[in-house]
């Protein structure tokens, strides 16, 4: 019966209601409150007015820092990319029977507040931390290395945060592998560096794509890394949003901030998936 | 001289394959002869798959040698071993189009572009699905992949075909054209080829040389004929087609037949074959399109036949014959199929059972397990 069509949708109404009432209404409202107005007393004036976007636009400061997240997002993807396969790979591959511990051991830091994981940096990097304690300790440096507040700080806490969903993303993918096109492509006189290439690698694509979307996205959108780890060179488009609206309340302006992100991610996003889509990928290769 | 084939084109010498404790090849001696089809026939787990994985140089023996064409290649990369591998589930890539699947082998073997274009299109030729090489295996039916990994490993002009029950993912009817289809190119290629199976028609339909394994151990070998009318043990027996098996003692002989008195008490005569004497403990063992059932009240035994009583028990209408069960007075229960050339009978009827001498196959009684 033709009528039965709706019950797929009443499944999904639950959440489709939590998504729209939870999402879709408070991005509205960030929306609208963009073109307000911002008085010098600190009240939000209702307005339809573009001061805020040519605020942005007007100082170089601003674009600047979206600029450094979008270059930061994409040193992150690179290395999460390159330490994240590795492991997905040998997931796929290993027979090992602690296969299953070591799968739960990648879920591990979601157990634990990104906040502490990524406090718990400062007592491995910073003046007091591990590494300078030991190393002062043997002798081997006689002044505290400076390792935190840099650029490269920051990385490692995204790093922390974002490769397991890389490994995850990289391992679903590889999964679907048939082990026997890996046989095939032997039996027909690869070696198994040119049958990864021939056949896993390609095959695989699709989970790296997904993966490197998901970090970049994430990335762009985080701010702890950059507040607890890096430096006052370090911030990103996020942390400027947070010092506006928790800071200095600046409703209108950070909302502009965060629609031109939203803009933003929405075409990459788009592009990315027209261009390097699934389907596409398998075109190519060819 | 050089034409001459090679009976013992690739031989397992002692092989053994063990997981952990698991022996799943257990010493395993075999020749396979150039230019063959020889079938692996077995149930599923008695190490088919194992012993074919150890000649592409998937797994490695745990004892033993592997020679083809008298060269040890235990420790010969899988690359470098040219050997054609069937997958059961076609491991086509699905990534690359057609003529890029089949031409794959080729560019890892210095061919030239022009003549992988040339060995491509006859190969799709020969596995009769010209023209698809711009398609994507995802494309064609699960027939025309087949042909396709066919036409992929033939076309490297392996040294031994393998196939690992290259049918089993078939449906029913389209699996007996691809049977006769796989049968006529082994015999026009000449290649040798291994063939794995748990299907025993298939297995007897098409094979030079049977290889009825169990438990990782080579339980028969034989062509087709050998194996089904002289099967060597009761496994064997029971594995190939409906056998019916009556346990008998061994009562005397003479030099055309052996006597054995059957749980009935009747006497049948058994062609000679093999060396009996009086008091073995026997299983006669008769296939159950031998038996021929006639009304009792108007029988007639034919001279030299073997006869005894029965009443049916059962049967089932399977179009071109019947199936029956017939209680023997001992209690046993036969099965015996029936040409619909004869009348029917029903529940309840007094039979006779008559099997001639020569369908009588003997094998000696195994302890019960
Ligand atoms: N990779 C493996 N690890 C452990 N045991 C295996 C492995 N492969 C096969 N076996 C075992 O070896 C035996 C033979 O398996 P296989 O060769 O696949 O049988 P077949 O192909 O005849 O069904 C089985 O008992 C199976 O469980
Ligand atoms: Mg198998």
């Amino acid at each position: 019966m033709k009528s039965d069509s709706w019950k797929p949708w009443a499944l999904l109404g639950p959440s489709l209601t939590a998504v729209f009432f939870l999402l879709v209404i408070p991005v509205c409202f960030v929306v609208v409150y963009s073109f307000w107005l911002r008085a010098p007393s600190g009240n939000d004036i209702p307005a339809f007015q573009f001061g805020n976007y040519a605020k942005f636009f007007a100082d170089f400061f601003y674009p600047s820092l979206l600029i450094r997240t979008i270059r930061v997002a994409l040193e992150t993807v690179l290395l999460c990319l390159v330490m994240g396969y590795i492991p997905a790979y040998f997931f796929y591959r290993t027979e090992s029977s602690l296969k299953p511990f070591l799968m739960i051991l990648i879920m591990l830091p979601f157990w634990i507040s990104f906040i502490i994981r990524t406090l718990s940096w400062i007592n491995i990097l910073g003046d007091s931390g591990l590494i300078n304690h030991v190393f002062l300790k043997i002798g081997l440096i006689d002044r505290p290395l400076a390792m935190l507040y840099n650029e490269a700080a920051v990385l490692m806490g995204l790093l922390q945060y974002l490769l397991p969903f890389m490994i995850l993303n990289i391992y679903v993918s590889l999964d679907g592998i048939d082990k026997s096109l890996t046989e095939a492509a032997k039996s027909l006189g690869c070696t198994e560096w040119q049958a990864f290439k021939e056949v896993t690698l390609p095959l695989s694509l699709p989970g790296v794509s997904a993966g490197c979307l998901l970090v970049f996205v994430l990335t762009c959108g985080t701010y702890l890394p950059p507040m607890i780890l890096g430096g006052p060179g370090n911030d990103m488009i996020a942390n400027l949003i947070f010092k506006r609206i928790v800071g200095t309340l600046d409703w209108p302006f950070g909302s502009a901030l965060s629609t031109i992100l939203l803009g933003l991610l929405g075409v990459i996003v788009y592009t990315y998936n027209r261009y390097l889509g699934i389907s596409q990928i398998f075109k190519t290769l060819q | 001289m050089g034409t001459e084939k090679d009976p013992q084109f690739v031989k397992f010498r002692g092989i053994v394959k063990k997981y952990g404790d698991v022996t799943a090849v257990a010493k395993m001696d075999l020749d396979i002869p150039e230019g063959a089809l020889v079938t692996l026939l077995g149930p599923s787990g008695c190490g088919k798959t194992t012993l074919l994985r150890m000649l592409a140089g998937l797994e490695e023996p745990t004892e033993g040698d592997i020679i083809v064409n008298g060269n040890r290649i235990n420790d010969t990369p899988i690359h470098k071993r040219n050997l054609g591998m069937i997958f059961q589930n076609y491991a086509l890539f699905p990534h690359k189009s057609i003529f890029d699947n089949v031409a794959f082998g080729l560019k890892y073997r210095s061919v030239s572009r022009d003549q992988i274009r040339e060995k491509v299109k006859h190969a799709l030729e020969v596995v009769r699905l010209p023209g698809v090489e711009n398609r994507k295996p995802a494309q064609l039916s699960g027939g025309q992949q087949q042909r396709i990994a066919l036409a992929r490993a033939i076309v490297i002009e392996p040294d031994v075909l393998l196939m690992d029950e290259p049918l089993s993912a078939l449906d029913e009817n389209l699996r007996e054209d691809m049977r006769r289809e796989i049968d006529n190119l082994q015999r026009m290629l000449g290649v040798t080829t291994i063939f794995v199976t748990h299907d025993q028609r298939e297995a007897l339909s098409m094979s030079d040389k049977i290889v009825v394994m169990r438990d990782g151990l080579k339980l028969q070998e034989g062509d087709p004929e050998t194996v089904y009318n002289k099967p060597a043990n009761h496994f064997v027996a029971d594995f190939l087609g409906h056998s019916n098996f009556l346990p008998g003692e061994v009562v005397g002989q003479d030099d055309e037949n052996v006597r054995v008195r059957i749980e009935t008490g009747d006497v049948l005569l058994a062609r000679h074959r093999g060396s009996w004497k009086q008091g073995d403990a026997v299983e006669l063992v008769v296939r159950a399109q031998r038996f021929e059932a006639h009304r009792q009240s108007h029988f007639q035994p034919t001279e030299g036949m073997n006869s005894f009583a029965g009443r049916i028990k059962d049967k089932s209408y399977m179009g071109g014959e019947v199936s029956y069960f017939i209680e023997l007075p001992s209690g046993r229960e036969i099965h015996v199929i029936s040409m619909m050339r004869t009348r029917t009978y029903d529940y309840g009827d007094e039979v006779s059972v008559q099997v001639a001498p020569y369908h009588c196959h003997l094998i000696g009684r195994e302890p019960e397990e």
